[in-house]
């Protein structure tokens, strides 16, 4: 079994998570969840990864990228993965 | 001297050693994350399961406070097991538990299939787990079992020591 080349970082409940999630199944993208700290401060996974502590923060080992900001995530992976990028 | 009556746990039809440890999933959560995982995708060598009662009961407390001391965690990956959720384990790993990573158990299902499991008096609707220890090899071959059948009991920390000390020789 190969692990997934994506790894999502996410709160429980966190509509901008979710918003991801969607996108990710979606597009029929294999990904590993990670749920983290609620609280801010004790992120400190999230930090070393993307830089910031916010969620939900994407890996893509794939690519190389890692990203925050659900709105970009999403454009990404509709970029990169969607049948808009690969047509486009 | 008080009469001290150790209650009995019922005969249990647990898994032994030469079983192949029941696969299963479930939240395995670390000290930063808590990401679903099998057991076989954990599994690459020798592996300690430790089944325990829910955090916050003292034998939980008192059983990672003695693999702390020993230093399991350095000879070999340990894992827990109990009915707690994900955020309790975080709770628990922030202050015992150096290395160990903990699976969530909520509905006791993974503790049934182990046969592990205690309906627990006075607390109506909660099956947690028994203290239980199988040590794995990297098969997922069960190569020493111990489940308590006392309430309360402890593993008999030294036999299991000895169990790791050959498993590794």
């Amino acid at each position: 079994m190969t692990d997934p080349q994506i790894t999502l970082y996410r709160l429980q409940a966190c509509p901008y998570c979710e918003r991801v999630v969607r996108t990710l199944d979606r597009l029929g993208i294999d990904y590993r969840s990670r749920y983290v700290e609620p609280m801010h401060s004790e992120r400190n996974v999230v930090k070393r990864v993307s830089g910031a502590r916010s969620v939900p923060a994407l890996v893509d080992r794939e690519t190389g990228v890692t990203m925050s900001e659900s709105a970009n995530i999403v454009e990404y992976l509709e970029g990169t993965y969607g049948n808009e990028g690969a047509g486009a | 001297m008080p009469a001290f009556d150790v209650v009995e746990l019922p005969e249990t039809d647990h898994v032994t050693a030469g079983e192949t440890a029941p696969e299963f999933t479930r939240p395995l959560v670390g000290e930063e994350f808590w990401e679903d995982r099998s057991l076989s995708t954990v599994v690459d060598g020798p592996t300690l399961l430790v089944f325990h009662p829910m955090d916050g009961a003292f034998q939980a407390t008192y059983v990672y406070n003695e693999i702390d001391d020993r230093g399991w965690a350095d000879a070999l990956p340990v894992y827990g097991v109990s009915i707690s959720s994900p955020y309790e384990h975080k709770d628990l790993l922030a202050e015992r538990g150096d290395g160990v990573r903990v699976f969530s158990d909520p509905s006791a299902s993974v503790v049934e299939t182990y046969g592990v499991a205690h309906d627990i008096d006075g607390m109506e609707g909660i099956t947690e787990a028994r203290p239980a220890v199988f040590l794995l090899d990297a098969d997922r071959v069960v190569r020493y079992a111990w489940v308590g059948s006392e309430h309360p009991s402890f593993p008999d920390y030294d036999a299991v020591e000895a169990a790791i000390d050959d498993l590794l020789q």
